[in-house]
């Protein structure tokens, strides 16, 4: 993985003094609440309903076992001993206190971490696949893309004053595990014609209060081309995208309103003025990058071993665990593990610094010392030897962090809703844990397969509703929390948004409903049918009557 | 209000034209845009140094003919977290290859020094009671830039191949 060198130490280093800076003139007055605000927003500082919010970038969610104990480190010391994982692959700590959070940010910077560009309308933490690099579809690794995106992006003076935040994905597989088509940019390395490999470049897709699937302005892009490309969209969007109206500022606004036509016509023209000029990148940047994600040294290592084979034949769970939660890998007698995050009556993505502990020693002793943060809000180890697939699961399930419902109906996605933050209406984590208390029973959960629900707790969107196989917004009916449904969502490369299925329903009513909408997929499947491939199948009108029937 | 150059205040010789203001007879005026555009003929007969004022809606191409003539254009941050002005910034420095003063008006603050200069402005009016030291704290803040701009600050790139080739 990318390690910092001279220059990124020095860099990181200034940021922590400067905002130590920054701090210690808002405790003495010097800046008001309204000057500093925008400051430590640019450093991932929020202030929330009861206490400040400290969201930690992890590029394109990969983790050292050192970072991963200095996050435990951090819960620990500074929060109330735990951490919790977002969708952004990030991390946040929900109980900071601002006079210590520039030590904080000393204690990151001593492992290459920082808080910045998770917050404020800049170009926000570079997303990307989270089997990058041992993915058996993969094309390219996007890490290396991303972190020369990282770097360009990093307090890009140009771009740091934007209409509106500004998230980027990379994907490198043909399976789009990024999400990339609801990203404000979305990048999907494929191979052209001539079997060169480049990026198709997607722009204007985003959730929130109007959610829109990402539009292609390019089919192939030379990667020398990246980020002049990237800076071509940017410095358009900067002149043309909308400020007078907060709802209506990201690109996907200008995309809509100019046409996907007239902003690839925009783009391009700015980015014959700029494309062989400094921004290109020469073969030796991309190697002296791609250096960094050469991949480990891999041991060989059997695909099955005596104990690997009793244990699947004689334990259920570890079979189920073995199919939901771990993946091909590109090496032999390897495999790539998820850690779920989503157990029986938990906090999605929410982690004790002693399982980040205790991960972390999994990692070094069975992994390579690598983990990622999938934007589901669950881990990865990436290079797992099947050999020890056994006593990984052990360790893992001992610890809680072995549920096997990996994309199965207990895997949710879940916003901090109203339960710490500012702009819920509605509490999105008290339902998520019911339903996965409903669903406590894994064979049951293996039997209904790939359904993948998301809830958020206002219109915003930060669970991902719109994209959810069945989508939960929390919304407030004088002063009641009340729940609208959608369904068939989807996130993947066949994008598409869920349709609202009817009047929102009342808190008490919303898991049952959730229930019934499950039943009426099992009773109209036919072979080998996900939930998505039944709904798109059948249409919205079957669960829609079952839901609302009289009792 | 106090204009800094260089790091240290500086006189401001430049009388800003208000709208429907008369011009005064000499001396070094800054106009609006749309002032300039309106009798751009007979200013350019104007023996004495010009400059315009261009609002953060304009392109800077619509100046790209007196580049040579204009010794002062102003960019506007109406509000600090409007950064148009950036973009405008860096198109005359970079692309129109515009060499005279590039002063930053408005909500100019000590926080967003360091950008401003990096895209290209070197003139500030800052409202801030000491802003000597707001430079200073400012623009010092950082030793190491990620992105080419025409500030010539190398980028790092630039200083991690010299060093391999150092090697």
């Amino acid at each position: 993985m990318y390690a910092y060198d001279e220059y990124d130490q020095t860099f990181v280093e200034e940021r922590v003094a400067q905002f130590r800076d920054q701090v210690r003139r808002r405790l003495s007055g010097e800046l008001s609440e309204t000057e500093f605000k925008p400051l430590r927003l640019t450093n991932g500082l929020y202030l929330q309903l009861h206490a400040y919010m400290l969201r930690v970038a992890i590029p394109y969610g990969t983790l050292s076992t050192r970072q991963l104990r200095r996050l435990g480190h951090i819960a620990r010391k500074y929060d109330r001993g735990f951490g919790h994982f977002t969708t952004r692959q990030n991390i946040q700590f929900h109980w900071i206190k601002l006079e210590q959070t520039p030590d904080i940010l000393a204690e990151l910077a001593e492992v290459q971490m920082h808080g910045l560009q998770t917050s404020g309308n800049c170009i926000r933490n570079v997303t990307a696949d989270q089997w990058a690099g041992v993915a058996a579809d993969e094309i390219e690794d996007p890490r290396i893309w991303s972190e020369i995106i990282r770097q360009w992006s990093t307090l890009h003076p140009e771009f740091t004053f934007l209409p509106r935040k500004f998230k980027i994905a990379v994907t490198g597989s043909p399976n789009d595990r990024a999400a990339v088509k609801v990203h404000d940019i979305g990048l999907r390395m494929h191979k052209n014609d001539k079997g060169e490999i480049g990026f198709e470049v997607m722009v204007g897709g985003g959730l929130g209060r109007t959610p829109i699937i990402a539009k292609t302005i390019r089919d192939f892009l030379p990667k020398q081309h990246l980020l002049s490309y990237l800076e071509a969209i940017l410095r358009v969007y900067n002149q043309f995208g909308r400020r007078d109206n907060i709802y209506k500022a990201r690109i996907k606004i200008l995309v809509h309103e100019l046409g996907a036509a007239r902003m690839a016509e925009l783009v391009e023209a700015e980015w014959q003025q700029i494309k062989d000029g400094p921004l290109a990148l020469s073969p030796d940047t991309v190697a002296r990058i791609a250096a960094h994600f050469a991949p480990p040294a891999y041991a060989d290592s059997p695909t099955f071993t005596p104990e690997f084979d009793a244990l699947r034949l004689e334990n259920a769970e570890f079979r189920r665990w073995l199919k939901a939660n771990v993946a091909a890998h590109k090496r032999p007698g390897h495999a790539i593990v998820t850690v779920s995050l989503k157990p029986e009556g938990g906090v999605p993505g929410d982690m004790t610094a002693d399982q980040m502990d205790a991960v972390a020693d999994l990692a070094d002793l069975h992994g390579m010392g690598e983990v990622r943060v999938t934007h589901s809000q669950n881990l990865v180890l990436p290079h797992i030897r099947r050999a020890d697939l056994p006593a990984l699961w052990r360790r893992l399930s001992e610890l809680n962090l072995a549920t096997s419902n990996i994309n199965l109906v207990t895997d949710i996605i879940a916003c901090p809703g109203l339960d710490y933050c500012a702009l819920a209406n509605a509490r999105s984590i008290p339902v998520a844990q019911r339903i996965t208390e409903k669903f406590n029973d894994l064979a049951r959960v293996h039997d209904i397969g790939e359904l993948k629900i998301k809830i958020s707790g206002c219109i915003n969107a930060c669970g991902h509703h719109h994209v959810g196989h069945i989508g939960i917004l929390g919304v407030d009916k004088n002063g009641e929390e009340f729940y609208q449904v959608t369904l068939g969502g989807s996130e993947e490369l066949s994008a598409s948004l869920g349709a609202i299925i009817g009047p929102a329903l009342p808190a008490d009513r919303i898991v049952d409903a959730v229930g019934n909408l499950v039943d009426t997929y099992v009773a109209l499947r036919q072979d080998g049918e996900r939930f998505l491939d039944t709904y798109r199948r059948v249409g919205i009108a079957p669960f829609k009557e079952r839901l609302y029937a009289p009792a | 209000m106090p204009l800094l150059k260089n790091g240290a205040v500086a006189a401001d010789p430049w009388h800003k034209i208000v709208n429907g203001e008369a011009l005064p007879p000499d001396g070094p005026v800054i106009l609006p845009f749309e002032r300039w555009r309106a009798e751009r003929e007979t200013l350019l007969g104007r023996n004495t140094p010009l400059g315009v004022r261009l609002s953060n809606t304009h392109s800077v191409a619509e100046l790209e003919p007196d580049l040579d003539r204009l010794e002062v254009i102003e960019l506007e941050f109406p509000k600090f977290t409007d950064g148009r002005a950036y973009s405008q910034a860096r198109l005359l420095r970079e692309r129109y290859g515009y060499k005279h003063e590039l002063r930053a008006v408005g909500n100019v603050l000590h926080d967003q020094l360091l950008f401003m200069q990096r895209c290209g402005f070197d003139a500030f009016e800052m409202e801030k009671a000491d802003p000597v030291t707001a430079w200073q704290a400012g623009t010092s803040a950082f030793s190491v830039f990620y992105q080419p701009t025409g500030d010539g600050r190398a980028p790092v790139e630039r200083r991690r191949a010299a060093g391999a080739k150092a090697v």
